[in-house]
């Protein structure tokens, strides 16, 4: 019976049935049921975090002619990401004695928690979504322009000059490529007649989004504005490191860095997955169960911009935000004209 | 070096266009002496009007050590190995500085086959200097992995000092009157497989860094220095060079037997950081050629002059001019004829080179401070000594 529960709704069908047999009220099930969702994406993305820090890190040293992670667990240092999160969680938790505390304290955690919300929506397999939203993108939208907030709060909080302008910069390029990148949705949107991710994945069952030309221009304006976004090379100002040596993060140590690291990572999954949904096809593919297709697709996304991170230099401020405004912009709001004439119906 | 009090600066408030009628305050910040990008102990006080850079300030002598002071209590040959810590990334050329120096004073022939050698260690110090210059000036960029490439070619440079001089950094490689010893068994081969290496991953390199976009629009026309300016600044070395002025101590004033080797003096006329990038990626080329001549040149022989057991040069004094990779190294040795120089002063170019900083930087981003900076490439030991 087990066996058969390959999808959420299968196996809340399933824990439904046995949930009523104990004979306990409605409300407390669906508490329940919201909770053991919540703990599974949870288990998930802080899972994906430490594969993505190791991956990176592989990727880096052999990119870099290195060898990278080699001693914690295997020759092939797997259990690496799991030794550092140790490290993290036992270092001295320091707050400057200047500090505004409240705000440093809460900040970590305005930029980890949409990181994780916005798992909500993304359909790994089929049917397999926390909440078919029909909002969907909508959401996704307005919870990952959530961090900024976190950012300046951060800077602000931690009362150090390196902090304020790195926290001015991320808060400047989220605000900036948001816009193109919300374009870039709305061509989608277009296209697929839908806000739901599961209904442009449905849409994509014939043929995947990056075929049809004016969503290509989109996955190219979606992509450059999800790296911008996750604060990657070459848009990685807020927290250059030759630069403002650490950014809006500076000031933090232990769990609370790990927690703006963390974000960073589940988001990068995220935007990766994101891509997959909108213009891969999602889960669609022949042959492989679903799930492991929308896998290999987002983590080849998330290849890419390692590959790109380890091979550009920075931009500097000005010509990332120039290139926002004046590239970007414009080029996703022809597009999205394009597309208004392509799919028209 | 500076007098400014940064708690409570009372400057000119800022008048940007953005938010225009409020009031906006200049901010001052510490980049270092303990700052990733600051290329060891150097401070700078940055005067910010958002991200555009006022005023930058250098503050110097976190690394002081009194080395000319130092060089008054020990003898002649003692103080050899104190020269290799002045610019610690080209230690060979600081000691020939200062071999050159005491040799003017002293009278001292140094055989031929010594000259030779010493070339091509200078040289190969050059390119190791260069392509750290190289990997740094990448990482100051944001391209990380040039910052392990170009360390990774250095690599074997070091190998080859080590082959021939048993250290790595601080080789101490030269004595006075010629070397310790003659160049080891196979070192010729070894240079001659070596050079090629680096000359092909330089290619590469070309390749990764030199043309991208990215890289073109953080270095051009950033950092601009007139030939003019340049000059008045006193500037040498590459850094002057990129400029457009030809000043190159190997060329217009020849030492050892650089006037018997053909080379170019590669300059560019921009006077940006780019430009100042070329002039160094160009200069390693131009030293494998100096060393493959050297090379070939080379005749058999002594390699050290013979000196007394106990070292007294005639009082009297002498300067020794060098072309160091980041310019004109020379050092001035007073002698009152005793077994220690009496004064020793150094000509460093980073120093001279440092001071352009401020008129390099005003009115550029953050992030070009620190290319800048990495453009001109100093070395704290060489500024503070």
């Amino acid at each position: 019976m087990i066996a058969a529960a390959t999808s959420p709704s299968e196996l809340y069908v399933w824990l439904h049935g046995l949930w009523q047999r104990t004979g306990l009220p409605e409300g407390w099930w669906l508490v329940l049921w919201a909770v053991l969702v919540a703990a599974v994406t949870m288990a998930f993305v802080l899972l994906t975090v430490m594969i993505l820090v190791w991956l990176e890190r592989k990727v880096a040293g052999d990119i870099q002619s290195r060898v990278g992670p080699s001693r914690v667990g295997t020759r092939f240092g797997v259990l690496q990401s799991g030794a550092d999160a140790l490290k993290l969680l036992l270092k001295e938790d320091i707050i400057p004695a200047c500090a505004d505390k409240p705000l440093f304290i809460i900040a970590p955690f305005i930029v980890f928690v949409p990181a994780f919300m916005v798992y909500t929506v993304l359909p790994f397999g089929r049917g397999l979504v926390a909440e078919n939203l029909n909002l969907g993108l909508l959401y996704v939208v307005a919870v990952s322009a959530l961090p900024a907030v976190g950012f300046i709060m951060a800077g602000w909080g931690s009362n150090n000059k390196y902090a304020i302008l790195g926290a001015v910069r991320a808060v400047a390029q989220l605000m900036t490529y948001e816009v193109p990148l919300g374009l870039a949705l709305l061509t989608v949107v277009m296209a697929a007649g839908s806000l739901s991710t599961v209904d442009i994945v449905k849409y994509q069952g014939g043929l995947w989004n990056i075929a049809r030309p004016p969503l290509l221009l989109a996955f190219v304006v979606y992509f450059i504005c999800a790296m911008a976004e996750v604060n990657r090379i070459p848009f990685d100002l807020p927290e250059a490191e030759a630069e403002l040596v650490a950014g809006y993060h500076v000031e933090y140590s232990g769990m609370r860095f790990a927690m703006f690291f963390m974000g960073e990572y589940a988001y990068l999954f995220f935007v990766s997955g994101f891509a997959t949904t909108l213009f891969l096809g999602g889960w669609h593919g022949p042959f492989l169960p679903p799930i492991l297709w929308f896998l290999i697709k987002t983590y080849a996304i998330i290849l890419l911009m390692m590959w790109i991170r380890w091979t550009y230099p920075r931009l500097r401020i000005d010509q990332v935000m120039r290139f926002g405004w004046k590239v970007l912009v414009p080029v996703a709001l022809v597009n999205l004209l394009w597309a208004a004439f392509a799919f028209a119906r | 070096m500076s007098a400014t009090d940064t708690s409570r600066y009372t400057g000119p408030v800022g008048d940007s266009p953005i938010g225009a009628g409020l009031p906006t305050e200049e901010m001052i910040i510490n980049m270092g002496p303990q700052h990733p990008s600051t290329h060891g102990v150097l401070r700078l006080i940055l005067t910010l009007e958002g991200e555009v850079v006022a005023d930058v300030d250098p503050d110097i002598g976190y690394l002081h050590r009194g080395m000319e002071k130092i060089a008054e209590n020990r003898t002649y040959a003692q103080y050899l190995p104190y020269t290799d810590r002045f610019d610690y990334l080209s230690a060979i050329n600081n000691n020939l500085a200062y071999c050159l120096a005491v040799e003017k004073l002293a009278g001292i022939e140094v055989p031929e086959r010594a000259q030779y050698i010493r070339v091509v260690f200078a040289e190969l110090n050059r390119i190791a200097s260069h392509l750290l210059f190289l990997a740094s000036f990448g990482n100051d960029v944001g391209a990380t992995t040039v910052f392990l490439y170009g360390l990774r070619e250095r690599e074997l440079i070091v190998d080859l000092f080590e082959m021939a001089l048993g250290a790595r950094l601080t080789y101490s490689g030269l004595r006075i009157g010629g070397l310790p010893y003659d160049l080891p068994e196979g070192f010729a081969q070894a240079c001659r497989t070596a050079l090629p290496q680096i000359s092909e991953r330089l290619a590469e390199n070309d390749r990764l860094l030199t043309g991208n976009r990215i890289f073109e629009a953080r270095t051009r026309g950033v950092g601009v220095m007139s030939r003019e300016k340049a000059i008045a600044w006193g500037l040498s070395g590459p850094t002057l060079r990129g400029s457009g002025a030809a000043m190159d101590v190997r060329r217009d004033d020849p030492y050892c037997v650089y006037d018997r080797l053909d080379f170019d003096v590669p300059t560019f006329e921009e006077g940006d950081c780019l430009a100042r990038y070329l002039v160094r990626i160009e200069e390693m080329r131009q030293s494998m050629r100096i060393v493959e001549q050297c090379l070939k040149q080379m005749p058999q022989g002594e390699v050290r002059a013979k000196l007394p057991r106990v070292f007294k040069p005639p009082a009297g004094e002498a300067y020794g001019r060098t072309e160091a990779p980041r310019g004109d190294l020379s050092m001035f040795v007073v002698s009152d004829g005793s077994t220690n120089p009496c004064r020793l002063r150094v000509r460093a170019p980073s120093f001279a080179n440092l001071q352009a900083l401020r008129e390099m930087a005003r009115g550029h981003k953050i992030g070009d401070i620190v290319a800048i900076l990495g453009s001109i490439d100093i070395v704290l030991g060489d500024i503070d000594r």
